[in-house]
């Protein structure tokens, strides 16, 4: 039945559509970890932050290391080209950038657990909105990854600034508050600790405009890298 | 600025009614790998022979257009097909030694160029055959029948013919194609470094052999020049979509 048989394309296309359910899967557990370590925060939940230092960073590892052998074999056995080539260099890339939000999200959940046992911050509400648009910003890249969608890729660039903006304002007014407070260590510890939760959520949004970069290249061929 | 090796302006090819090659223009650069791809019946080989006129001998073939090489284009009337072919030498898909010995085989075009004097040949021969990376292997045989030689050998001895006329382009049509894996390797390895002296352009259906060794790839479809650069270029972000489906194998 040699018109029914499945051609190398196909399977290659069959690979690839797994290849991004993977992906999509790795990023759903990020995203999940983000706001396990933001939630568990807000809420003081201490299980909630456990579960992403215990549990979900040991999974994520799995997963980052799965998706990149299954990056390497499908270059090896498909010898992939033009746009297929750039998908999968791109997951590889994606794969990376997933891997080091995960181990942000862990950074967030380890300060998070040591301000949970102190009193209620007052910086936690600004931490929220850095925390939201961070998120939003990681979802619609891994949509524009999966739909393609350069014009979705290039609007999520553009909302960096946004997140830079907010993450200055809250290290600005922590250190103003600090040179205020200088012999209150606890507050100086406590605010140290927001800093690096904003660092880290602000380090994510970047990442995230790593993979809208790697997506307008996976589509166009373009870099725009860099100033490019 | 890479030089020209050979400048396609125009060209057109009919056999009788059938236009086989449509409004061709490009320039292959000198000293550099050319590979020309596409689906079977694409025109590639039609083309690849239009370098050194070999399609001269068909039935109601009708040419136009200009191919310049050395400045002069190589269909005006003057140019003489025989120094035509020894300036642009041509290696087949099969290995296709004369029934004669490996001597003769390197010193066919060394006769008919009219070059004598023993020494000499000698001396172009073992050159030639050491260029084609043959000479270890024959060295104390060469009154040996070129048809003992093995596939792989045969088509080295090949290019070793087509170099000792002292060609500025080689043409290669499918070179590898019934050739094993470890024969292929070496014919690959030597034509990436026969470009430092002469001008390759290579017809292959193999893709992975074009993207692993030639510097520049044209991309013919239904007798069109589809897409023509770089083969990083090429390769990673074709232009058309056309090329791009035809790299990920979704014809041809």
């Amino acid at each position: 039945m040699k018109g029914n048989s499945v051609k190398g394309w196909q399977m290659l296309e069959e690979r690839i559509k797994s290849l991004k359910k993977e992906i999509v899967n790795y990023a759903s557990l990020v995203e999940s970890m983000i706001e396990k370590s933001i939630d568990g925060l807000y809420k003081r939940q201490k299980d909630l932050l456990k579960s992403v230092i215990k549990e979900n960073e040991d999974k994520a590892n799995e997963m980052e290391m799965r998706i990149e052998e299954h990056c390497i074999e499908t270059i090896a056995q498909f010898e992939p080209r033009a746009k297929n080539l750039r998908l999968i260099i791109v997951a590889l890339k994606m794969n990376n950038d997933l891997e080091r939000m995960a181990d942000h999200a862990v950074n967030i959940a380890d300060s998070a657990s040591f301000l949970i046992e102190l009193p209620k911050e007052t910086f936690i509400e600004e931490i929220l909105t850095l925390a939201d648009e961070t998120k939003k910003m990681l979802k619609d890249s891994i949509e524009s990854f999966i739909e393609g969608d350069t014009k979705k890729a290039e609007e999520v660039c553009k909302r960096d600034d946004v997140v830079d903006d907010l993450q200055d304002k809250i290290i600005k007014a922590l250190v103003i508050n600090m040179c205020a407070e200088p012999d209150s260590l606890d507050s100086i510890d406590q605010k140290v600790h927001i800093i690096i939760i904003a660092k880290n959520l602000e380090r994510i949004a970047d990442l995230s405009t790593n993979i809208c970069e790697d997506t307008i290249y996976m589509v166009e061929g373009k870099d725009i890298k860099h100033g490019n | 600025m890479v030089k020209n090796g050979l400048k396609v302006e125009k060209l057109n090819l009919w056999f009788a009614d059938k236009h086989i090659l449509k409004d061709i223009s490009f320039s292959i650069p000198d000293k550099k790998i050319t590979a020309v791809i596409g689906p079977s019946g694409c025109g590639k080989t039609t083309l690849l022979r239009c370098f050194n006129r070999m399609n001269d001998m068909a039935d109601n073939l009708r040419i136009k257009g200009k191919i310049i090489l050395d400045d002069y284009n190589i269909y005006e009337e003057k140019v003489e097909l025989s120094s035509l072919r020894m300036k642009v030498g041509m290696v087949f898909q099969k290995p296709n030694p004369f029934p004669k010995s490996i001597y003769e085989n390197v010193a066919f075009g060394l006769h008919i160029k009219g070059i004598k004097d023993r020494s000499k040949v000698l001396g172009i021969i073992e050159k030639s055959l050491k260029d084609a990376w043959l000479w270890e292997e024959v060295k104390d045989r060469l009154s040996s029948s070129a048809m003992e030689l093995s596939g792989g050998q045969q088509q080295r001895l090949c290019i070793a013919r087509a170099l000792a006329t002292n060609p500025e382009v080689i043409l290669f049509d499918e070179p590898t194609s019934a050739l094993d894996p470890q024969a292929t390797a070496k014919i690959e390895e030597l034509i990436v470094e026969l470009k430092n002296s002469v001008t390759v352009v290579q017809v292959t259906h193999n893709i992975g052999q074009a993207a692993r060794i030639s510097d520049y790839t044209a991309f013919l479809y239904l007798g069109e020049l589809v897409e023509f650069g770089t083969t990083e270029k090429l390769f990673t972000v074709p232009q058309d979509k056309r090329t791009e489906e035809y790299l990920e194998g979704k014809f041809g």
